[in-house]
């Protein structure tokens, strides 16, 4: 197949990076550790280049590799080879996540669902924030659809239980 | 009316059985202003999500690959380098062994004189050459009396 140069390749990643960094985030939660698995899962697209015209959708493609990198991460994370990680001492913080520190309520939120089980962090992402189809979903996931319809019931039930007890002690 | 069939698409979207369309549509209810009092709660989560759709990948991305596959196509070629001279200089050194153990006199001396006898035949036969010169020397003597 054709080789791609860097801007072609550019553009072609173009409408879903953002997708994969924010899938990385979600997993990750450090915003530097996230940067750092999109530029490799980027960089490891790039590698595969000509090979790409064979996945006829690269994007779904790029997702599942996001979602195995930071699986990966975390499991050799928890099994204790860790790079003790410049979490906390984040400085740059990107707009966004300044946005979520003023406003209370919206970081809270983010905090419920970053404490779901990593299965149902990825489905809520990939359906509530980036909305994808199911089945683009199942794709991504390797799982069947009404599996994800499950743990997305799941995952949203969860949130609701958060957001009405917040809610109730007036944080929210 | 509209209320109730929020409450429905809300019923229905913590089943996780609601299409994106649906989704779209409680989004923009709850990113309105009227939103219900009794539904105030889901505010943040539908707020939420808008929001973070809107995080970008900020960082460059290092497409440098093909200068990482040259530095090991360097590596490659030096050690090509290194196992031809290393291959060279070994069959350079086992010929020169051989050569110690080239001939098939022991005896020194036997070797001398049979070198010699291979050596007059040799200057013999070269003479039998320099006797053909001759002839071209008398060539040259009768050029040199007919063109002065």
């Amino acid at each position: 197949m054709l080789f791609m140069n860097q801007n072609e390749f550019v553009k072609l990643i173009t409408p879903f990076k953002d997708k994969v960094f924010r899938l990385a985030k979600r997993l990750l939660v450090s915003t530097e550790e996230a940067e750092d698995a999109t530029q490799e899962v980027l960089v490891k697209l790039w590698s595969r280049n000509s090979s790409l015209d064979d996945y006829n959708n690269v994007e779904a493609f790029a997702m599942t590799m996001t979602k195995n990198f930071c699986l990966d991460q975390l499991k050799s994370k928890r099994a204790g080879n860790l790079q003790i990680v410049h979490t906390n001492f984040d400085n740059k913080e990107p707009s966004s996540d300044k946005i979520l520190e003023d406003n209370d309520s919206l970081g809270w939120v983010e905090k419920i669902i970053d404490q779901l089980p990593e299965q149902q962090r990825l489905i809520i992402q990939l359906r509530d924030i980036e909305q994808y189809e199911f089945g683009e979903i199942a794709k991504i996931m390797d799982m069947n659809e009404t599996a994800i319809r499950v743990a997305l019931s799941r995952a949203r039930k969860t949130v609701r239980e958060f957001m009405i007890k917040t809610h109730s002690y007036g944080i929210g | 009316m509209e209320l109730d069939r929020i409450e429905n698409l809300l019923e229905k979207y913590f089943r996780g059985e609601t299409s994106i369309a649906e989704e779209n549509e409680l989004q923009d209810y709850f990113s309105s202003p009227n939103v219900a009092q009794h539904l105030e709660q889901y505010k943040p989560a539908f707020g939420y999500f808008a929001l973070a759709k809107g995080q970008k990948f900020e960082q460059k991305i290092p497409l440098k690959s093909k200068k990482r596959n040259r530095t090991w196509l360097s590596i490659a070629a030096s050690i090509v380098v290194l196992l031809g001279i290393g291959t060279y200089g070994y069959f350079n050194y086992e010929n020169e062994n051989q050569n110690l153990n080239l001939g098939t006199y022991d005896d020194p001396e036997v070797a001398f004189r049979e070198t010699q006898k291979a050596l007059s035949m040799l200057s013999s036969q070269v003479n039998v050459g320099i006797e053909s010169v001759q002839y071209i020397q008398e060539y040259d003597n009768s050029k040199d009396l007919i063109f002065k």
